[in-house]
């Protein structure tokens, strides 16, 4: 029988399944871990699970270290853009030494985020970090949409050798779904398809697939059938089956959350223009944020980001040709 | 553990081996770019005039004990046992290279002799060195870990989040702020506050109440028995200390930055070339750790002059050797870069 979980939950359960299984997994970060009535204290004792300043440099560094002697840190960072701050562990550490070494060493970590927000947290809070992380060979980045797949990627991050950033977007805390039994891995490089569908591919990551996956159910009314795929992970990226769709619909919409030249979608564009131009029937269409930072006040930030309007508005632009000659 | 005055001949006879090769290596490297441009791309930085703080460090080693350094790396691995051959031909971009080609000057590693990696971004390699240290405490392996950097790291943020973090969970790792007195081309003075107050840069300890040292690095005895107490206290389970070893870096900062076609060998010292202080550097010559530590072995019957000579020739021989098998080895084949990107 599948559990019905909760995304928050299922990141949890992952990394305590993770931890029962593996006693070189530990745990750490800021405002975590206060009292020994934390329930990963509890379970795992104190050297593996702990409370850190607000010092993401040594937060990040520590991992990295910690991880090249046999380690597989978790660092709990709350929020993507306290990365930031820390950048230079991030793209220019973590994904490096292994290379630098001449393969001697491996930094097998997890940097664990919320990002995204859209509940009014202004410019600093709201950001998709992810355009400028995927980018960086050595480094892997998952950004799972369902409680399902929070779990599953959130394992198969804890047991991947290299470096991974692990993105959960805020809006879907609370969502739940069913989650499969057992030891319940989500393979990297690996996108899902979300909903099948014939006329039109849309691409969407964490948020932006159920905003995507609410477009395609009206479009179904009203006689358009999408497709929608979550790649899951933006590195590795799986290629091949955004491709293969789109061999079949013809159409492409990419619907990412991040202002267009940050974004997932543009990378996405490109690699359709160079692998896919012959199967596409209309132009790429991208829904993304526009080139604003996040504003505070609701609508203007609604008035910025993607919502399920331009969704459908995109998609009606690529397949409106086709939807009238019927 | 002992003290520097219960050290034996042999040990004693080790540190001024291991001192002279450090020096006959980095002079190596340093003629290179004058009698093989082009071989040696990018940035080096030499460790002449630390000899004696690395040696001093390093012999209070256990066995299992791991070395984090900074991008000024050559020293400590030549010390580690790493083949000298392997070490430059990684700096001459070679296949036989310890990195095979990968990494480069700044970039040295050899993990399975106790030397992980070493980053080339200022400071952060303190925080890599706490998380080792971390890993030791967690595994209960009773390793201390060495983090050595510079005076400039120690004005850089991740010198003061690890030390706290380090000192607040008490982990097993000594740290050494190797003050050469110059932050690539700027004089200490110039940019640290101890340092413009007159003050030892070791007060900075203070600020995290773990015990600070200064030690004059110069003096491999000396800094032996400074670094050997904090190692005492990491291994004890008592958490990290600072050491601030003073010496003074002999060579300029790097190579000169420049871009082909210009030569890019080393210049004067930054004391001349930018302050114009021949004096300063003209002192600290007279003051060279290797002169004082093989006087002070002639002078307590440790080894007569011609010992000394013996094991400098025996050094110039290893490293003229060094040379010439890192100059034959082939480059790697343009396609190995693909390698290693993912575990």
């Amino acid at each position: 029988m599948p559990r019905e979980m909760m995304f928050a939950e299922a990141i949890a359960v992952a990394i305590t399944e993770e931890m029962q299984r593996d006693a070189n997994v530990v745990f750490y970060g800021q405002n975590m871990a206060m009292t020994d009535r934390d329930p990963f204290v509890r379970k795992f004792g104190k050297d593996r699970v702990r409370i850190t300043p607000i010092s993401e440099t040594a937060e990040l560094g520590i991992a990295v270290g910690a991880a090249m002697m046999g380690l597989r840190p978790i660092v709990e960072l709350y929020m993507s853009e306290f990365m930031l701050v820390a950048f230079d562990e991030v793209i220019n550490e973590a994904p490096r030494l292994r290379y630098m070494s001449g393969g001697q060493v491996k930094v097998p970590t997890v940097f664990k985020a919320g990002f995204g927000f859209a509940a009014g947290w202004a410019g600093q809070h709201s950001n998709c970090i992810y355009g400028p992380l995927m980018g960086i060979p050595g480094l892997k980045v998952a950004v799972p949409s369902s409680a399902a797949d929070a779990l599953g990627l959130m394992k198969s991050a804890i047991r991947d050798d290299n470096p991974v950033v692990y993105l959960h977007h805020y809006m879907l805390m609370l969502d739940k779904c069913p989650v499969p039994d057992g030891d319940y891995l989500v393979p990297f490089g690996v996108a899902d398809i979300k909903r099948a569908g014939t006329d039109v591919t849309i691409v969407a990551t964490a948020w932006m697939v159920k905003k995507s996956l609410a477009a395609a159910e009206t479009l179904a009314k009203e006689g358009i059938s999408a497709e929608v795929i979550d790649p899951r992970t933006l590195s590795p990226l799986d290629t091949k089956t955004i491709i293969e769709s789109v061999k079949k619909t013809g159409r492409l919409v990419l619907v990412d959350q991040a202002p267009k030249h940050a974004s997932a979608a543009i990378v996405i564009a490109g690699e359709v223009a160079e692998q896919g131009f012959k199967y596409l029937k209309a132009p790429v269409k991208m829904v993304t944020a526009l080139d604003t930072s996040v504003p505070y006040s609701e609508p203007m930030e609604s008035f910025v980001l993607p919502s399920e309007e331009k969704i459908i508005s995109a998609v009606k632009s690529v397949v409106g040709a086709r939807v009238a000659a019927d | 553990m002992p003290n520097s005055s219960q050290l034996s001949r042999d040990r004693l006879i080790w540190m001024y081996t291991q001192m002279c090769r450090i020096r006959e290596f980095e002079e190596r490297v340093k003629r290179t770019f004058v009698e093989h441009p082009g071989v040696i791309r990018g940035h080096a930085h030499l460790a002449d005039g630390a000899e004696a703080s690395i040696v001093g460090c390093l012999a209070t080693r256990q066995e299992n004990d791991l070395v984090m350094p900074s991008y000024r790396c050559h020293g400590y691995p030549l010390v580690l046992g790493t083949p000298a051959r392997a070490l430059m031909a990684e700096i001459y971009q070679r296949k036989d290279g310890v990195c095979k080609g990968f990494g480069g000057s700044m970039h040295l590693a050899d993990p399975t002799r106790h030397f992980p990696t070493a980053s080339g971004i200022i400071g952060q390699g303190i925080a890599h060195a706490a998380g080792a240290a971390y890993a030791a405490q967690v595994k209960k392996t009773g390793q201390v870990i060495y983090s050595f950097f510079g005076d400039g790291s120690s004005k850089q943020g991740a010198f003061y989040e690890t030390l706290n973090m380090a000192a607040v969970w008490k982990l097993p790792v000594v740290f050494v702020l190797e003050n050469n007195e110059y932050q690539a081309y700027t004089h200490v003075s110039l940019e640290d506050a101890n340092a413009k107050a007159g003050d030892p840069l070791s007060q900075k300890a203070k600020a995290f109440s773990i015990p600070g040292v200064t030690v004059d690095g110069t003096d491999p005895l000396k800094v032996y028995d400074a670094v050997g107490t904090a190692v005492d206290r990491a291994r004890a389970g008592e958490g990290p200390s600072l050491i601030e070893s003073k010496f003074y870096r002999m060579s300029p900062h790097g190579n000169a930055i420049t871009v082909p076609p210009v030569p890019t060998q080393f210049q004067e010292h930054e004391s001349i070339e930018v302050y114009g202080n021949k004096a300063e550097f003209e002192a600290a010559k007279k003051n060279d750790p290797i002169g004082k530590f093989r006087a002070h072995l002639i002078g307590n019957g440790t080894f007569a002059d011609a010992d000394a000579k013996k094991i400098e020739e025996s050094v110039r021989a290893e490293m003229e050797d060094v040379v010439k098998f890192a100059l034959a080895s082939p480059l790697p084949s343009p396609a190995d870069a693909l390698n290693y990107v993912w575990a």
